[in-house]
């Protein structure tokens, strides 16, 4: 089974040096322990292109679609055998790059 | 057999069965809403059958296989799932018993239905209707919402536990201490909203409700008889209970503590609480919060009238309370047992320094009130009872602060 975690952000700073350390602490025992699907980190929305290609000719158009308060700055996919596990991975993935997540299954 | 002695078995049965029958189910086929819906058929064909057949001789056993039967009906009738849904389905029955540190059936369902990814009022509604077996229209209306905006709670949390995968199991030793404190909370929950029911129309006090808590209670106890806040809930809930028949008078007025029939408590139950404050007592182990107050009530019913309570021990014991739960509303009730012990005016002074926290809450304003009252202080204490009947909202407490409030002259 496996889990989107999505940093929930409000704000463009980047993680600091001790956050990324951390991160990178966390994505090394996800790895050992079987957990690690893929993970990465996401420009802010102002540097997201929305595309319309459900006529043919794709319609670009600049910034996310839709504007909220808060917003992705990365995530993570894990694999867990059930929500107690991903929610345990997503705490201690929180304390780690020091946001709040979100976490959802994948159908 | 007569029509009562089946009804009588059927009813039995439903407490006893369906919560066993629900889970025996959940964990054969992963699946709640199949249980759920399959064990129901099994209790309608019951229902059908009993009164002519005559009640089976292991009730359980025949619900059990009813309902696994309907079950396999519907799996059968949904076989067109995909087959990777299917493989899912697979992977996800296969583990073999993970035995927890305590192991039932019934355990399982009641800690997947009080999870704490589930939002607490859905840990409520779901909790009445897979371990309690109450209808859906039963807990819409215990809860004063609509059946659908219950129907589509009820559903929400099951998709929820399906799609998001919430385990079905006891968890395991590290996290049982939160994850039971987290089913206390819900037990506690529903067993406040009987005792005090919110809503301008409905009856002060939902015995359906509080009897239900006793009841699930007793359930989680039997299943974890060495949990300490366990049987403090219990008792908790059995020595409130006991003063039901005292609590409202029969114009539909609350009757506080001081003024209460104490003849009208009911013995049996005060005196099965008391039992289990002493045998936590006796355990030697550093009580937690449902322990506490229980102690409290223990005192206070221990008293054969209201003369004769020991305040400075009440006192003591929500010193203790405080440094387990230092809440405001703790606080508040705190100092009304100085208030008994140590005069209003003391009292009056504590609950003064709440007011930030507790501006809003009905019962800061009726305590203020009440020794503002004591105090002498006509025009503050009617002041005080009218923002207390304002706020409150249950119709027996209101129909208390409104006499109390006329009466000030």
């Amino acid at each position: 089974m496996q889990y989107l975690v999505s940093v929930i952000v409000g704000t463009d700073d980047h993680a600091t040096s001790d956050e990324m350390s951390n991160i990178d602490e966390f994505n090394s025992g996800l790895r050992a322990d079987g957990h690690w699907v893929f993970a990465g980190g996401l420009g802010s929305p102002t540097t997201a292109t929305v595309i319309d290609g459900r006529d043919g000719a794709a319609i670009l158009t600049d910034g996310p679609f839709v504007e909220t308060k808060e917003w992705l700055s990365g995530f993570w996919i894990i694999e867990a055998e059930d929500l107690d596990v991903a929610l345990k991975l997503a705490a201690a993935g929180s304390q780690a790059c020091n946001r709040r997540v979100e976490v959802r299954p994948f159908l | 057999m007569s029509p009562g002695d089946v009804g009588e078995a059927i009813t039995r049965a439903h407490h006893e069965e369906w919560a066993r029958v629900v889970a025996a189910l959940a964990r054969q086929f992963g699946d709640l809403d199949v249980a759920e819906e399959a064990t129901a058929e099994a209790f309608a064909v019951a229902v059908q059958r009993w009164p002519d057949e005559g009640a089976p001789p292991n009730p359980g056993g025949w619900l059990t296989t009813t309902a696994r039967r309907k079950a396999l009906d519907r799996v059968r009738r949904e076989k067109k799932r995909d087959d990777k849904e299917a493989a899912a389905q697979m992977m996800y029955d296969a583990p073999p018993d993970a035995v927890g540190p305590v192991d039932d059936e019934r355990l399982r369902l009641i800690f997947t239905c009080c999870h704490p990814a589930l939002a607490p009022e859905a840990r409520v509604a779901l909790t009445l209707r897979m371990v309690g077996g109450l209808t859906v229209p039963e807990i819409a209306r215990a809860f004063l919402v609509q059946d659908t905006a219950m129907s589509q709670r009820i559903t929400r949390a099951k998709g929820k536990i399906k799609t998001a995968r919430i385990p079905y199991r006891v968890p395991s030793e590290e996290d049982l201490p939160g994850r039971v404190s987290g089913v206390l909370a819900v037990l506690y929950l529903v067993f406040n909203e009987g005792y005090l029911a919110s809503g301008p129309d409905t009856d002060p006090v939902r015995h359906e409700l509080t009897a239900e808590a006793i009841r699930l209670t007793r359930l989680v106890r039997d299943l974890m008889p060495h949990d300490g806040e366990v049987a403090g809930l219990l008792a908790l809930m059995l020595l409130t209970e006991a003063r039901r028949p005292a609590r409202v008078s029969a114009s539909g007025e609350l009757v506080t503590l001081d003024e209460q029939d104490r003849g009208a408590w009911d013995a049996g139950m005060i005196a099965e609480g008391h039992r289990l404050v002493r045998e936590r007592l006796a355990t030697g182990q550093p009580p937690g919060r449902y322990q506490v107050l229980a102690a409290i009530n223990a005192v206070h019913t221990s008293a054969a009238e209201v003369q004769a309570t020991d305040w400075s021990q009440i006192v003591a014991l929500y010193d203790q309370l405080v440094r387990l739960d230092p809440s405001p509303i703790v606080a508040l009730n705190r100092a009304v047992a100085i208030g008994e012990l140590d005069g209003p005016e003391v009292a009056l002074a504590i609950v003064g320094r709440l007011r930030d926290d507790l501006d809003g809450y009905h019962a800061y304003s009726a305590t203020r009130a009440d020794m503002l009252r004591r105090l002498g202080r006509t025009e503050e204490a009617r002041a005080a009872y009218d923002r207390a009947i304002a706020l409150a909202g249950n119709t027996a407490e209101t129909a208390y602060l409104t006499r109390r409030r006329d009466q000030l002259g």
